[in-house]
């Protein structure tokens, strides 16, 4: 398997078409990184291209890696059908840029895209119809985010006194108990807080 | 004088009982004609890739259970090898026939719940009570060996939990045999049935280059003539092995993924009788201690297989910083999961590529010109789970 993957490694990086950043193979997977005005180029190239034909689309992701300064990435998993190959696509953006839309080529980048939207809040431009689709119909926030929190913010329940259904801030009876697992021996941040009580008092 | 045009607006769910789940469709009807329509999905949205950023690899398995639930290995399947591919393990050969074994009841399983409610929803009842006596002894399968009959949990990252108890290959040998009878019995009910056929053919036809441009896998892009298996094409586990054929459709109608799926339940009884002839004996689990559990004998006599239990169930293991990207054949279709580690307990993002979202997407393409009473046929041959379109 790998060596047919290093054969489309040579043939990507050989292409003159292509506009490719970094190209990367691990675990039989190959990355391309792609800057986000070559984008479509790229993709047209790969679609097209006799050597790649990647003509379906198989999914859009984001990642989100609040640290960097580019702080999300999009990736696209392509497959060529008629060479048995798979691609991902990536492309690095920071919050405020949008991504040009793959609807025109792909039509089922559609949803996908706004499955991206609705999850981190990235923009695509032109795209038909980018509404949320996975979560509630007033929702705000982009869940998938890492600065979200997993409880989210509000929470939902039908209310005798009002006779209908209604939002109201998350209230926990019990806190959530994220555990420590990566410092087992030194104690956990609520461990360290109150020994550091003890200690002052 | 302009003849003006009205179209009518109608809510097909979220309760409609040939919704398949919680899917609220809105149609625009001129007459009965569908002129468009608007999944609205989301309802039954419980934030899975979110949750697992939060649980260790161990933990996130259950998860994918709840995900397509009438075929819960499976998708456990695309994600243990996802991460072993990242930990770069090998599984032993028993473990991997037993996968092999119970992916193929998972194939049945959800293709009986789908050829008989497609059935029923264009009007058949009969189909569903005696396809769902199947399902009831399959399931029975899955409890055995997991103790559960539904949410397995039962293939790990490196193998499978246990091994099988004692007796059962023999009963699931007895049900393959016995189980192509019950397929002959659903055909003479449905492939030649008057009624079932002018509910189905030439319905939604899909040609092969809209199913590759909609990104349909599984029986959707097969019924369409592509033949496009990742068994075959790509073989994961030890599908090599296996003597199997690919049914392929002509039309691209609701007719024609009913035959596909009729006769993949075939093939998956040929592929379970020649599993179960060849399983060899050994481990079910890798025998790296780092991430295989140590055995229950040990840790009553051994202190280090003890500690090496709690830390594996508390903290887990430690997954090489990486990204990949698993797909299996699930019974819906190609069914991914793309996995980024950072090196710690917990996976930095898992994302899971359902089938039935792609598909779905399709409906305003695939309705587009046919009858309100359509509808239910197209979305029943479409094989739509809610819980991993929405996940």
């Amino acid at each position: 398997m790998s060596t047919n993957y290093n054969n489309l490694k040579s043939l990507i990086e050989n292409n003159r078409e292509l506009k490719i950043d970094k190209i990367e193979l691990i675990h039989d997977n190959l990355i391309l990184c792609s800057s986000i005005d070559n984008l479509i180029l790229n993709i047209n190239v790969l679609k097209v291209d006799s050597n790649f034909k990647f003509r379906q689309l198989i999914d859009i992701l984001g990642i989100d890696y609040p640290q960097k300064e580019k702080r999300f990435e999009v990736v696209y998993l392509f497959l060529s059908h008629e060479n048995n190959f798979r691609i991902s696509l990536k492309t690095n953006i920071d919050e405020h840029e949008i991504v040009p839309t793959l609807t025109n080529i792909f039509p089922s980048a559609n949803w996908q895209e706004r499955e991206v939207f609705d999850m981190f809040g990235i923009k695509f431009a032109d795209h038909p119809d980018l509404r949320r689709i996975l979560t509630d119909y007033e929702f705000e926030g982009y869940p998938l985010r890492k600065d979200f929190p997993l409880t989210g913010y509000k929470e939902v329940r039908y209310s005798a006194e009002y006779q209908k259904v209604i939002y109201e801030p998350v209230k926990l009876a019990q806190d959530y108990r994220d555990f420590d697992f990566e410092s087992p021996w030194k104690g956990s941040e609520y461990i360290k807080k109150a020994q550091d009580k003890a200690n002052e008092s | 004088m302009s003849k003006q045009k009205k179209t009518m607006n109608l809510n097909f769910g979220p309760q409609h009982p040939a919704a398949h789940g919680v899917l609220r469709l809105i149609l625009e009807l001129d007459g009965e004609m569908v002129e468009r329509a608007d999944p609205h999905i989301g309802l039954l949205h419980r934030g899975t890739e979110k949750l697992i950023e939060h649980k260790t690899y161990t933990q996130a398995i259950p998860y994918f259970d709840r995900l397509d639930y009438v075929a819960p290995m499976n998708q456990e399947h695309a994600f243990a090898l996802a991460v072993e591919k990242l930990l770069s393990i090998e599984v032993p050969l028993r473990a991997q026939y037993i996968r092999v074994i119970f992916c193929e009841i998972g194939r049945i399983l959800s293709h009986i719940l789908n050829i008989t409610t497609q059935a029923l929803d264009v009007g058949a009842l009969t189909p569903a009570l005696w396809g769902f006596e199947e399902r009831e002894k399959l399931m029975v399968f899955y409890e055995r060996v997991s103790g559960s009959r539904l949410h397995a949990n039962y293939f790990r990252p490196g193998g499978v939990h246990i091994d099988l108890p004692a007796g059962l290959p023999e009963d699931i040998y007895k049900f393959c045999e016995d189980f192509p009878k019950v397929i002959d019995d659903l055909e003479t009910l449905l492939t030649d049935n008057r009624i079932f056929k002018q509910r189905n053919v030439d319905i939604g036809i899909i040609s092969k280059q809209e199913a590759l441009d909609h990104g349909f896998s599984g029986v959707m892009l097969r019924g369409s003539g592509v033949p496009w298996d990742l068994r075959k094409s790509n073989p994961y586990e030890c599908y090599e092995e296996f003597n199997f054929k690919i049914p392929v459709g002509k039309n691209g109608d609701c007719y024609d993924r009913y035959l596909c799926r009729i006769e993949e339940m075939r093939e998956s009884i040929l592929i379970m009788i020649q599993a179960l002839k060849k399983i060899p004996k050994g481990p079910v689990m890798t025998l790296d201690t780092k991430i295989g559990p140590p055995k229950r004998k040990d840790m009553k006599t051994s202190m280090e297989a003890l500690i090496n239990h709690f830390k594996l169930y508390t903290e887990g293991y430690h997954v090489t910083k990486g990204e990949v990207y698993s797909a299996v054949e699930a019974p819906k279709g190609e069914f991914g999961v793309y996995l980024v580690a950072d090196g710690s307990n917990k996976p930095y993002r898992c994302k899971i590529k359902a089938p039935g979202f792609t598909h779905l997407q399709a409906m305003n393409y695939m309705i587009k010109g046919h009858m309100l009473a359509d509808v239910p046929a197209i979305l029943g041959s479409m094989d739509i789970v809610f819980g991993e379109v929405d996940r």
